[in-house]
């Protein structure tokens, strides 16, 4: 069947095709389409199609330890995260390569350089050699959906989680993808052959990790022989490009047959040091590279090559060191003259138009009282944190002092207060406070830090589209449950005819000395408008 | 056959539906297709753009490159202009004459209007209007957008109805039949428009 599909789509439908049994995930661009076509699909699953598990996790780490559980029970699993939640699942995840597997078990990291929704441009292939496991990263959303099943199959082969690398513009870019008529079977349930695997006491791991160092050239002839790297040799040896992942796409963007160039298409690692020993030979004295994100592969070539090839790419300036690549740099490398285009003079008509918190989104309404608030204290420190309400710290109302890392707002505002500021107050919202506030909240707890956490409480997980949100519904009682007193948690109804009610409430809860939440409650007005929309078919 | 589009406008204005729509007509054409989307952060009311590419070869990049797009269909005037640096000399730009004002620094909409028009091979179209006056509400002003930019895909109109058909199908017969009028309205206010 013919589809037109996302790369994320792409990657959920091939996942499905190759027996699926549960996704495990957090919501983060450029990842969330994954889980969320599963999710799709499941809503309309008939009665004798198969289960998928595909509940959102409460985080990137309780997901990746779900999927380890299912793959313990010989199913397969999906994990599918952004770029930096590979931060927050790195202990499973490093983990869950000396444990190796049972059944499948794939991890989706969805980079996102160029920082178009993120705060890093962090290459999750490091991540991927870091616990020394195959990975994945397809050119095409064909490719993608291709590599669910050779890659779920490879995993359950070798014993190995896998990592599938995309970048946004994979992930984000629909293309027509054919899938197959025959779907695999879900796994039966079954246990692990040796238990012990699993089991990481020093004495078996040290047995495991000699088991993973012994898998490497297993692993690297995988690479060898992908059907996704390739070598073609050129008419002019002399110069040799090296294309991973979607920079293959750029690279034929602007490629013509008369110039000569040796091909090496990397999709799959460890890198194929056959294909490239053999371009070596062929008498290459330049080697181009060409990849999404940091120069991991550039890097790694200066000691794959002898010394006498020069290696160029992002660290040598013919490519940009940082933010993707575009059609227009790979030109550009390659030595092509920019193409011509249409010359406007667009300077006086031009303006920036920067995301802005939608108009009637109660995290306005916070924001409002709280800078009316803050501006009552001579020095006050707000500490933000990642969502929808990080652009606060913008036009117009300025009101971020720090914005880090899911969950720093509380722990950021805790070590400010620790270091004597006064008022510290911590901004996050209902899911990212559930993803990683928690535990922050109760070193605040345990030392009395004298804090307010505002939650701002839309009751989903806003930016990335409105998925459920973990505590909905139970914020009070999870703040009453790690210890925060209960005259001490307060909640508001952030609309701007409650502006002066909120205000004293702000100033009562900073004046108290200890630790304080005022959860600023109010329904997503995009999610509201779809309920509406909803309630009245 | 190649076609490269640049579609434009402002978060949640609807420029996903466009090209969900020619994707739809394009799936059963035999074509090959690109779509690169903009989720996430940038959908908040900042502007957002998708890259459309089709052709009868395959497609290899996700991205239209510099001076090869044939054709800015933007729901937005400024933001046509943000992306005038890949269109060819010769493209066309088609876009909405109504100015989203969400910032406090928008330019004078004189200027934009005129910078718009000092570029021969454009259509700019109250589409609001055109929509009302054809019986469907301003929603179906993207539907109107894509009819006045129909001339210059390479797509034939018919095809492109039938993509709003098949899209639109799940929301009722009103909705198609309103949104195939919007439709059509753009397509004859663009042939007169261009023939003028």
């Amino acid at each position: 069947m013919k589809h037109l599909l996302l790369g994320d789509e792409a990657i959920a439908q091939g996942a499905l095709d190759a027996g699926l049994s549960g996704v495990y995930a957090y919501p983060g661009t450029p990842s969330t389409e994954i889980t969320e076509y599963i999710q799709h699909q499941q809503s309309r699953r008939q009665p004798d199609e198969p289960v998928v598990f595909c509940r959102w996790a409460t985080n990137e780490k309780t997901a990746m330890e779900a999927a380890l559980g299912m793959s313990y029970m010989g199913r397969r699993a999906l994990v599918c995260m952004k770029h930096v939640g590979m931060n927050v699942c790195a202990d499973a995840f490093m983990n869950s390569a000396i444990t190796g597997v049972n059944g499948g078990l794939i991890v989706v990291a969805a980079d996102d350089p160029s920082m178009h929704s993120s705060q890093n441009e962090q290459d999750s292939r490091f991540y991927g050699r870091f616990a020394m496991i195959p990975i994945f990263e397809p050119s095409s959303q064909q490719e993608a959906y291709d590599m669910m099943a050779v890659a779920f199959n490879m995993s359950e082969r070798l014993h190995t989680p896998v990592l599938m690398r995309v970048t946004t513009r994979m992930a984000h870019s629909r293309a027509v993808v054919l899938t197959t008529d025959t779907p695999q079977q879900q796994n039966p349930m079954s246990l692990p052959e040796n238990v012990k695997h699993f089991i990481l006491l020093p004495a078996y791991a040290k047995r495991n990790y000699a088991e993973l160092v012994d898998a490497q050239p297993v692993f690297l002839s995988e690479s060898n022989c992908s059907p996704y790297n390739s070598y073609t040799l050129g008419a002019n040896p002399k110069k040799a490009i090296v294309a991973c992942g979607i920079a293959w796409n750029y690279l034929h963007e602007n490629l013509t047959p008369d110039m000569g160039f040796s091909l090496l298409k990397v999709s799959q690692y460890p890198l194929p040091e056959q294909l490239i020993h053999q371009m070596v030979n062929d008498g290459a004295e330049e080697v181009l590279v060409m990849e999404e994100g940091q120069p991991v592969v550039e890097e790694l070539m200066r000691g794959l090559v002898p010394s006498s090839i020069a290696v160029r790419g992002r660290l040598t300036g013919e490519l940009p060191r940082m933010g993707e690549l575009s059609p227009d740099s790979v030109r550009l490398a390659l030595g092509l003259e920019p193409t011509k285009t249409l010359t406007l003079d667009t300077q006086e008509v031009l303006a920036p138009r920067p995301p802005a918190l939608c108009m009637g989104c109660g995290h306005r309404d916070m924001y409002a009282a709280l800078n009316e608030v803050a501006r009552e204290y001579p020095s006050p420190r707000i500490f933000g944190d990642i969502g929808c309400y990080t652009l606060g710290a913008l036009s117009p109302f300025h009101a971020l002092h720090a914005t880090v890392e899911m969950g720093a707002s509380v722990t950021m505002a805790k070590g400010a207060a620790d270091a004597g500021q006064f008022p510290s107050i911590a901004v996050i919202g209902d899911s990212t406070f559930t993803h990683s506030g928690i535990t922050g909240l109760l070193d605040c707890v345990n030392s009395k830090a004298n804090i307010v956490v505002l939650i701002s409480d839309n009751l989903t997980t806003g930016m990335t589209g409105g998925q459920d949100s973990a505590g909905t519904g139970r914020l009070e009682q999870i703040c009453i449950g790690v210890g925060v007193e209960p005259e001490h948690v307060r909640v508001v109804v952030p609309l701007p005819k409650n502006m002066e009610e909120i205000k004293s409430v702000l100033r009562e809860e900073i004046e108290y000395c200890g630790v304080s939440v005022v959860i600023a409650r109010r329904e997503c007005i995009q999610t509201l408008k779809r309920h509406l929309k909803a309630a009245k078919k | 056959m190649k076609k490269d589009i640049i579609l434009a406008g402002v978060g949640g204005q609807g420029i996903l539906s466009i090209a969900t729509v020619i994707g739809e007509a394009v799936l059963h054409e035999g074509l090959y297709l690109k779509q690169a989307e903009v989720h996430g952060m940038s959908q908040r009311g900042g502007d957002v753009q998708s890259n459309l590419r089709i052709s009868s070869e395959p497609v290899h990049s996700d991205l239209i490159p510099h001076g090869s797009a044939d054709l800015i269909i933007s729901l937005e005037p400024m933001e046509a202009l943000r992306y005038v640096g890949y269109l060819k000399p010769d493209g066309w730009i088609v876009s909405s004459s109504l100015p989203f004002v969400n910032i406090p620094d928008y330019p004078p909409i004189e200027k934009i209007l005129a910078t718009i028009e000092s570029h021969p091979n454009h259509v700019l179209l109250d589409v609001e209007a055109l929509a009302k006056q054809a019986g469907a509400p301003a929603q179906a002003s993207n539907m109107v957008l894509l009819g006045a930019a129909v001339p210059m895909l390479g797509i034939k109109l018919q095809k492109i109805e039938d993509g709003v058909r098949v899209i639109f199908s799940r929301k009722g017969d009103d909705i198609v039949s309103k949104n195939l009028a919007a439709l059509l309205a753009g397509y004859n206010a663009s042939i007169s428009n261009c023939n003028s």
